[in-house]
């Protein structure tokens, strides 16, 4: 493949707390209009890698690349067009308490789009039905959500942009299996559509057979392997091979009879 | 696209012509989240205008689109019964019908909030609601003094429930710490009431009334005066911030279902400590404020601290020391109650959270202002 087709290129990233390294010399390469599922144990630095990659944590060393310009050379200017084409769906939705529903994923708009209130308020609710909420939630705030609506909501609201690059942090974790498949055939549905790059961090053995197109495993402080799930199931790594073929690995590949 | 970090988008376009009968919408450029806003009242206009089910797109145009030109287009034809009929879409578009019809299929509309009354009546609902609300207010802060109230009389019976290494640490962070801070600004307070004796009661030829103006004025006011308002402006809040983070991690919850009584765990210890530790620094801030109304006597009107300290004994009764210390202990408990039932009304969110650490300063402070003036009376009529 050619180098083009990478759109967020990670090269020995290295990131600690303290004495703690969390990666070391990791490389990641995210293709355009991919579905890169990210797995790893808990602890091993999924969250951290994107939080890198986001640049809301500054790396120990190493570079990483948006279509081929280091963020660290970019201007703050370039930096704040980049951050108004990907959207964050954060481990804990991350919403704003203090606005509700409608107000959290029009905040976005209000702060990069320059249109009517009234149209954005529209584009809003149209984001809330996307990602599968009632409309009478729109006036609700964030404390009064259930879980799952709390994460529907981050998503509309990683949504309000229309972003190129999604970045998921669990996002099916504490759905219920039914709400689960059904936001995985949105952010399929999404993906395909608007040709979005998609990064989700997740444990759903069933999201992974489902949407993603390549899977990251995270081990041993760096990318351990990164190829389509069914080349994965033969990695002789021996987290991999007991991820997947654990009780609940051999469950969802049951399920999915690939 | 391709070798930029940001793709630059065309302005999206619009043209709308008559075409047999039937409106076409020519829709041209990039229809992006960025660049649809100024196609909203064109479209709004098509929408009043035209018959819904005469309205076409003509897609032949159109450079990229994602879901808010795609809302945007899509809003033109749904109110048609048939919305995503072949009738209403000419030309061709790789990705634009599906995404139109994918986002008006999902779309729901949402109900406006309700709108603020505003004018007379407006601002009567709000005095009524405000009352309303301060006598709320009031009531269950009684409830939850009768509550803690309870907790220690059944602590009483039974004193193998009383903890004591939470309560020493809140004795340590209440009474401890904060005596640095009420030692220096007692003795600015005692300073300043001896210098502005100073001056008035020269005039008089009276200067050594200093001495009695200090002693009375310390001792049965500013000492105790001072610890409180520092107490709830420092413990005060920390107990409310660090109740109510609790509470909105549903700390207070677990407790709960673990058997543990927060008012016992939480509660307790805070108000047994500000009971015991309010008397205490009342003390140490009287000391200090006579040591500062000493000094300037002794620097500003040659008052010598052996005349001040013989004078002190001589003319001053140990009535001023009691009125003040035992107005300590009841300053105590009222902070310590308003800042932990403060902390146990805060809800999930962090609005509640900054909302009631201030309702609990304010509140204390006014409590504890109210209750210096009523003991005044009660000790100017009682004749101490």
């Amino acid at each position: 493949m050619s180098a083009e087709d990478i759109l967020i290129s990670v090269r020995g990233l290295r990131t600690q707390f303290g004495d703690h390294v969390v990666h070391d010399d990791l490389d990641l390469d995210i293709r355009r209009g991919e579905i890169l599922g990210v797995v790893g144990g808990s602890g091993t630095g999924k969250t951290v890698m994107m939080n890198a990659i986001l640049g809301l944590m500054t790396p120990a060393a190493g570079e990483i690349r948006l279509n081929g310009r280091l963020f660290s050379e970019m201007s703050a200017a370039e930096r704040r067009r980049v951050d108004s084409r990907w959207g964050v769906l954060f481990q804990n939705g991350a919403l704003f308490t203090s606005l509700n529903v409608l107000e959290n994923v029009m905040a976005p708009l209000r702060e990069h789009v320059d249109m009517p209130i009234s149209l954005m308020e529209e584009i809003a609710g149209m984001k809330i039905g996307l990602a599968g909420l009632q409309p009478e939630a729109a006036t609700r705030f964030p404390a009064e959500l259930s879980g799952g609506m709390r994460k529907r909501v981050a998503l509309a609201r990683a949504l309000a942009l229309d972003p190129e690059i999604l970045f998921l942090d669990e996002p099916t974790a504490g759905l219920d299996p039914i709400g689960a498949a059904a936001f995985d055939s949105l952010v399929l549905e999404l993906s395909r559509a608007l040709g979005l790059t998609i990064m989700m961090i997740t444990h759903d053995l069933d999201s992974l057979y489902a949407i993603c197109d390549r899977v990251a495993v995270l081990a041993d402080k760096r990318v351990e392997v990164v190829a389509p799930l069914r080349e994965l199931l033969d990695h002789p790594h021996p987290w991999i091979q007991e991820y997947f073929h654990g009780p609940r690995g051999r469950a969802a590949l049951a399920g999915k009879e690939i | 696209m391709r070798g930029e970090t940001v793709i630059t988008a065309d302005p999206a376009g619009l043209t709308v012509r008559e075409d047999g009968g039937r409106t076409v919408l020519a829709p041209s450029g990039d229809w992006l989240v960025d660049t649809v806003g100024v196609q909203d009242a064109a479209i709004r206009a098509v929408e009043e205008n035209s018959e819904p089910g005469d309205i076409v797109i003509d897609l032949d145009g159109l450079g990229r689109i994602d879901t808010a030109g795609a809302y945007l287009l899509g809003r033109a034809t749904r109110r048609c019964s048939q919305p995503d009929g072949d009738i209403h879409y000419r030309g061709d578009h790789p990705t634009a019908r599906r995404l139109i019809e994918e986002v008006r299929s999902r779309t729901t509309i949402c109900q406006p909030a309700r709108e603020p009354v505003f004018g007379f009546m407006g601002a009567m609902a709000r005095i009524g609601a405000g009352l309303e609300a301060a006598w709320l207010e009031a009531v269950s802060t009684m409830a939850f003094f009768g509550r803690t109230v309870t907790t220690g009389l059944r602590m009483a019976a039974q004193p193998w429930r009383f903890r004591l290494t939470p309560t020493v640490w809140a004795m340590e962070e209440v009474g401890v710490n904060a005596l640095p801070i009420i030692a220096v600004l007692s003795f600015f307070i005692g300073a300043v009431v001896a210098y502005m004796g100073a001056n008035l009661l020269r005039s008089v030829g009276f200067s050594v009334f200093t001495v009695e103006l200090v002693g009375i004025a310390v001792l049965r006011e500013f000492g105790v005066l001072i610890t409180a308002i520092m107490l709830a402006g420092r413990s005060d809040s920390a107990f409310t911030a660090s109740i109510g983070a609790m509470k909105m991690q549903q700390e207070i919850d677990a407790m709960r279902v673990l058997g543990l009584d927060p008012y016992e765990a939480l509660v307790m210890p805070r108000v047994v400590a500000c009971v015991l530790m309010a008397p205490l620094l009342t003390f140490g801030a009287m000391i200090s404020g006579i040591f500062g109304g000493m000094l300037v006597a002794w620097s500003a009107q040659d008052i010598s601290p052996t005349l001040f300290i013989t004078r002190f004994h001589s003319e001053l009764d140990w009535n001023h020391f009691w009125v003040g210390m035992s107005k300590a202990p009841v300053f105590g408990l009222v902070v310590a109650i308003i800042g932990c039932r403060q902390g146990m009304e805060v809800r999930g969110d962090v609005e509640s959270l900054g909302r009631r650490v201030t309702a609990s300063v304010v509140q204390s402070i006014f409590a504890v202002i109210v209750l210096e003036a009523l003991f005044a009376m009660m000790y100017l009529e009682l004749g101490i």
